[in-house]
């Protein structure tokens, strides 16, 4: 049923265990994000409100904020899947569309559809235009990128949680989006499987240097992998008039970065207690 | 632990090992059966003949009818009608179910409506086919029809509302639209509940099929039913209910086949 023969897999998962040289049908032409005094309110509530900042093209900004503050509304707002807010989005030089095209999501499940393999979870992310072949070789890629070229017959039922998500991911890069969106991606994965994605993903962003906005609402892992990590929050504990741009700060040193480093238990202790959590 | 380990991997692999085991198991009951019927109606002699006749006298009847062709017309015609009746009511049920499933317009206007027709029991419209199309070939599979539109309609309609939104959600923000959308995520997704519906329209479509033909026929197992009653036959009366059984059975394991042919493909 699958298009590729079993031997052609396999061949290709010993040709490039360890590529080095990114593969050129993954780079993406990354774009900036502007969000211009966004806000959204679901049925009179305000959820967010006065959100401004610009995403640079090629840059990796961490959401974090604690849960329900609306992150993913956010997000959401990003990739054309909510048309409710109020302000701008644009991205590149254009506003946002409904399911915006130059954008690709990564769900917080990972929403492959049971009934496909995996190679054809992640072909559904091509691009229309595509030719058939380019976008064969673009999944033979991208199978290859995230570790699953052996797999890709499988069903979504027949492989871990973190493949999935693995294969979420995939499938999202087969768009060569220039903004890539990732809804809290290692949320529900154990701690060992959740490090392994995190250099996962610093490996596909080294690659493609494709625009990322992570919601996580992991200090830890917003400070591993993002440029500038957004903090969002209401005013004290009380987020009746809704979440804002508590604070914006870059994230210092180059990726990857030693997940013990010192010099960020300054801003680690900062951003838990914007979180309200005391860190000692 | 081990032992409790080893346990349930053991299992599957017995199964596997004894493919009859399972077909085994299942006769056991219906040889029984057989056997008690056997055992009353012969060496005990608890029943006259007219009130029931032993196993061996309906066989007899079956290889009578068989003998003079009787048989296979009977058949041949219920077969007919089941299937031309479950096709009509199932492809009816799967296009107005994906209709109102899929258009929140088409179901705003038309479920009530359809919703108050499947309130009337399917047989309180016998008399209205009698008079309008009559209770000929047309008659009959018309009600037959009807008894297995519903079951379709209804699987169809309610899976397509209940189809994981997550998904048609990740379908729509990787581009997909309309009819793309519809045959990549959410048809596939219904197949599995609108196999059940298929298989309850195909047991409604043999329930009406006998009430059709109880009511009026010249031929046809329901015919064989009533005629057999008013002749006193008991043995051919239990030689239909028999056939029944087994065109019953035969048909629905048919279609679990297919059914498990596109589960392997769609689930
Ligand atoms: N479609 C919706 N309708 C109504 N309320 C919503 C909707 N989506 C999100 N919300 C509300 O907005 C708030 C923020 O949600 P969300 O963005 O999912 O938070 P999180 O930061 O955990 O991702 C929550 O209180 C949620 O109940
Ligand atoms: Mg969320």
């Amino acid at each position: 049923m699958t298009s590729a023969p079993a031997v052609d897999r396999r061949q290709y998962a010993a040709a490039s265990t360890q590529s080095v040289v990114p593969p050129e049908s993954v780079a993406a032409e990354s774009l900036s994000v502007t969000f211009n005094d966004v806000g959204r309110a679901f049925d009179g509530r305000t959820v967010l409100r006065n959100v401004s900042l610009t995403v640079t093209p090629g840059e990796v900004v961490a959401i974090l904020g604690s849960s329900g503050c609306g992150k993913s509304t956010l997000l959401r707002a990003v990739g054309g899947l909510d048309e409710g807010f109020t302000g701008d989005i644009v991205i590149g030089d254009s506003p946002v569309t409904r399911y915006d095209e130059r954008t690709a999501v990564g769900f917080q499940e990972p929403r492959l559809l049971p009934w496909r393999s995996i190679r054809k979870n992640v072909e559904l992310g091509l691009p229309r235009d595509l030719s058939k072949s380019e976008g064969q070789s673009r999944v033979d890629e991208l199978l290859e990128l995230v570790g699953l070229a052996e797999r890709a017959h499988l069903r979504p039922r027949e492989i871990s949680g973190g493949m999935a998500q693995r294969a979420s991911l995939a499938r999202a890069l087969a768009r060569q989006p220039g903004v890539l969106l990732l809804d809290e991606p290692f949320g529900a994965l154990d701690a060992l499987t959740r490090l392994k994605m995190q250099d996962l993903l610093l490996d596909v962003h080294a690659k493609t240097g494709t625009t990322v906005l992570l919601v996580t609402h992991d200090v830890n892992e917003a400070l591993q992998l993002a440029d500038r990590i957004l903090l969002l929050g209401g005013r004290g504990t009380a987020t009746a008039e809704g979440a804002t741009v508590k604070s914006l700060v870059s994230v210092p040193g180059i990726r990857p970065r030693d997940r013990a480093a010192t010099d960020l238990a300054q801003l680690r202790s900062e951003l838990y207690a914007g979180l309200g959590v005391s860190s000692r | 632990m081990t032992t409790a380990l080893a346990a349930p991997a053991a299992t599957p692999g017995r199964a596997k090992s004894l493919p009859g085991g399972r077909i085994l198991l299942g006769a056991a009951v219906p040889l029984l059966i057989l056997g008690l019927w056997w055992l009353v109606t012969g060496p005990l002699n608890l029943f006259t003949p007219t009130q029931l006749p032993a196993p061996q006298r309906v066989l007899d009847a079956g290889l009578g009818l068989l003998e003079d062709g009787a048989l296979y017309a009977h058949v041949g015609i219920s077969v007919q009608r089941v299937l031309f009746g479950f096709l009509l009511g199932a492809i009816t049920g799967l296009l107005l179910g994906s209709l109102l499933g899929l258009s929140r317009l088409a179901d705003g206007l038309l479920h009530p409506t359809v919703g108050a027709f499947r309130a009337v029991p399917s047989l309180a419209w016998v008399p209205l086919i009698l008079l309008w199309v009559g209770i000929g070939e047309d008659g009959k599979v018309l009600l037959i029809a009807i008894g297995a539109f519903f079951p379709v309609f209804t699987s169809v309609h309610s899976a397509l509302r209940h189809v994981d939104p997550h998904l048609v959600e990740a379908g729509r923000a990787f581009g997909y639209h309309g009819t793309r959308l519809l045959t990549t995520v959410q048809l596939p997704a219904v197949v599995p509940p609108v196999f059940s519906g298929l298989r309850l329209a195909l047991a409604q479509s043999w329930l009406f099929l006998v009430a059709a033909e109880l009511l009026a026929s010249s031929e046809g197992l329901g015919f064989l039913l009533i005629e057999s009653q008013n002749n006193g036959r008991v043995d051919r009366l239990l030689l239909a209910i028999v056939l029944l059984a087994i065109l019953g059975k035969t048909t629905d394991a048919l279609l679990g086949i297919i059914e498990r042919k596109a589960l392997k493909t769609w689930a």
